[in-house]
């Protein structure tokens, strides 16, 4: 204990202590935290149209209206859920596959999200029920969105033409207006991709199959595939986000240790 | 701290029995002194010796670590030559926090690194802990030249620059004059000329207007069939469903995508201008009615340039009909004629008239009727 008390007016004693008191605390919290509700309900496995429904009233109709007609907030001409008629089962399986839906709250833009309420098979009878409201894009095939198939050459051509721009060049999503961004597409699944360009979600535009075709869709999905397998010659891609993550990383550390090496020169020696 | 910064405990607040305000001058102790006449010169600090000048033992202990990072710099730059010779350029590591990544560079970076910072930093350290450590005050000197040494200049010039008789003979002056005037020709003339030829009428010109439209072409208009950027097929109106995005090139632009052949000669700087984003919106939305005259059935076609500094502007939100540039944030509204809602660009983006042909296939109706992109110095 004499060497610590000793130690006690070193410059660097503060910043030991800061973190030795953040690490306590967040131990701390850690350990005496309450476990976050848990309220998923297993719900049966159900197929038919009908099931599809009855999951559909209990879990959606609060925003899209008992029969999935959308409905008004009642402020001006703002919606709480979108008429759901000819969106078609790939809608609903993107939407609710990510993990965007249901929303547990309204927010400027349905975020993707790890825990996925419903299990697949709800999931494709929710489908089921909107597809029989009005015809509408159904879930692509496995081979359709099996990246071995596509060419990521074409995919990539087609990605920087059409995707790009608010997806960034390498995927890493990138921001629009008034708080709204385009999200990262790493970790996506294909079919995911593939229903997000036929169905257009939220803000993005629609890539329906005379524009981008089918085989596209899935070189599209190659490119993408390709892209998260591949190596990094350059070293770190600090997100690949371009200038500023890349700025921010010199300014800090580039320039955190010239500064530093300043001090050391120019302090005296004894 | 002394006495004066220590206002007497309890004085500065209001006292509660009458609730009088609290007097300014309350707990000030006047001190007792002003100031000295003058401060004594402190001197300079003492000098502390280093460890190494008073002990032996540790000026030995100071020399090994100079030695090592000298070592250190060695081992790095002889591991350089062996890593040289024994990775191959496409070789990959895997470094965790990094991923895969090239081993060329990785290995060839860290070694010279080490390399360089030993020399470096041993150097530093040699100098901070064993190079001799007096200390010298060098006084500062008047900045003035001696009188004599003055004077000694302006005779220079005036009498030794006289004697070079520039001023009496005129016709070295002139002609002294005009070479080193000419001098500078060359150099601004090879500036000048490697700029390229003027671009005339094209910065007003795109590819819409009948073909190429480099300087000095002179297109003539034909109706052009919109094509899919990079597939170079023709749009069916059709198939445009809205909240539908086309990226789009006029026909002819683009090579043939089998056999590469076709298309512009000058293919980037045609793309540059030609470029258009085509979208559909429900009619009713769309507030302009000459948006609605040159589109067809709601579907419009905007020139993809910004007009601020021409970046392309492809971030189209299909719910708010905003599109944006992801260089500086202008912000269109394609409910709008594409007026700008926010950001720096001052102009609207142009919009391209089209119409359908007897195929059904979307066609240019005119082209741009004004320059696409930024301002610049003839726009009219």
């Amino acid at each position: 204990m004499n060497a610590l008390a000793a130690r006690r007016r070193h410059p660097a004693a503060i910043a030991v202590l800061l973190m030795i008191g953040l690490f306590l605390t967040g131990a701390a919290y850690a350990a005496v935290a309450p476990e976050p509700a848990d309220a998923t309900t297993q719900a049966l496995p159900a197929q038919s149209v009908e099931e599809g429904k009855a999951l559909f009233r209990a879990n959606c109709a609060s925003c899209h209206g008992l029969n999935a007609e959308g409905r008004a907030t009642g402020d001006g001409d703002e919606i709480a859920g979108p008429s759901l008629a000819g969106v078609g089962a790939a809608a609903v399986d993107f939407q609710v596959g990510t993990g965007r839906m249901p929303m547990t709250a309204p927010a400027v833009q349905a975020a993707r999200s790890e825990e996925v309420v419903f299990e697949q098979e709800q999931i494709d009878a929710l489908g089921a029920y909107i597809a029989s409201l009005a015809p509408g894009p159904s879930v692509p095939s496995e081979e359709a969105v099996d990246p071995t198939k596509g060419d990521p050459a074409k995919g990539g051509e087609l990605f920087r033409v059409n995707c790009a721009m608010c997806h960034n060049f390498a995927g890493s999503g990138g921001a629009l207006t008034r708080g709204k961004y385009a999200p990262a597409l790493r970790g996506v699944e294909g079919k995911h991709i593939y229903e997000a360009m036929q169905t257009g979600p939220q803000s993005m535009p629609v890539f329906n199959d005379d524009n981008i075709t089918p085989e596209d869709k899935r070189d599209v999905i190659a490119f993408l595939d390709t892209i998260s397998e591949q190596e990094n010659p350059g070293g770190m891609t600090l997100g690949s986000l371009g200038p500023v993550t890349e700025g921010m990383f010199a300014w800090v550390f580039g320039l955190g240790i010239l500064v530093g090496c300043a001090v050391w020169l120019g302090s005296k020696s004894a | 701290m002394n006495d004066q910064d220590t206002p007497t405990t309890g004085t500065e607040v209001a006292r509660g029995d009458h609730g009088d305000a609290v007097r300014l001058d309350d707990g000030h102790v006047v001190g007792t002194g002003g100031l000295p006449d003058r401060f004594t010169n402190p001197g300079l600090p003492a000098h502390h010796h280093r460890m190494a000048d008073v002990d032996e033992a540790a000026a030995r202990r100071a020399e090994k670590q100079v030695a090592t990072l000298f070592g250190i710099s060695i081992v790095g730059t002889l591991a350089f030559i062996v890593l040289y010779f024994l990775l191959d350029v496409e070789q990959t590591v895997f470094i965790p926090g990094v991923g895969y990544t090239s081993a060329t560079n990785a290995g060839l970076g860290v070694c010279l690194a080490l390399s360089m910072l030993g020399i470096g930093l041993g150097a530093v350290h040699w100098a901070k802990t064993l190079m001799p450590d007096h200390e010298v005050v060098e006084e500062r000197h008047p900045m003035r030249a001696s009188d004599a040494e003055r004077a000694e200049v302006v005779r220079v010039i005036t009498e030794e620059g006289g004697s070079s008789q520039v001023m009496r003979r005129p016709l070295i002056k002139y002609t002294l004059g005009g070479a080193l005037g000419l001098f500078a020709v060359p150099l601004v003339l090879q500036v000048g000329g490697s700029l390229g030829e003027m671009p005339k009428k094209s910065l007003s010109l795109t590819w819409w207007n009948g073909g190429p439209s480099g300087p000095g072409e002179e297109p003539t208009f034909s109706p052009m069939r919109l094509m899919k950027d990079p597939e170079n097929v023709p749009i069916k109106a059709a198939d445009v469903t809205i909240g539908s995005v086309y990226h789009v090139m006029p026909e002819g632009l683009l090579p043939d995508e089998e056999t590469g052949e076709g298309g512009a000669e000058h293919l980037l700087e045609e793309k540059a201008k030609a470029a258009v984003l085509l979208m559909r919106l429900d009619p009713a939305q769309i507030k302009s009615q000459k948006e609605l005259d040159w589109g067809y059935e709601g579907i419009v076609a905007y020139s993809k340039i910004c007009t601020h500094v021409g970046c392309p502007v492809g971030l189209y939100e299909q719910q708010t009909h905003h599109l944006l540039c992801p260089c500086h944030q202008s912000t269109f509204d394609v409910t709008q004629d594409c007026k700008v809602i926010f950001g720096p660009a001052k102009r609207p983006l142009p919009q391209l008239k089209i119409t359908v042909d007897d195929e059904g296939y979307l066609v240019s109706a005119q082209p741009f009727r004004e320059a696409v992109g930024p301002s610049f110095w003839e726009r009219g």
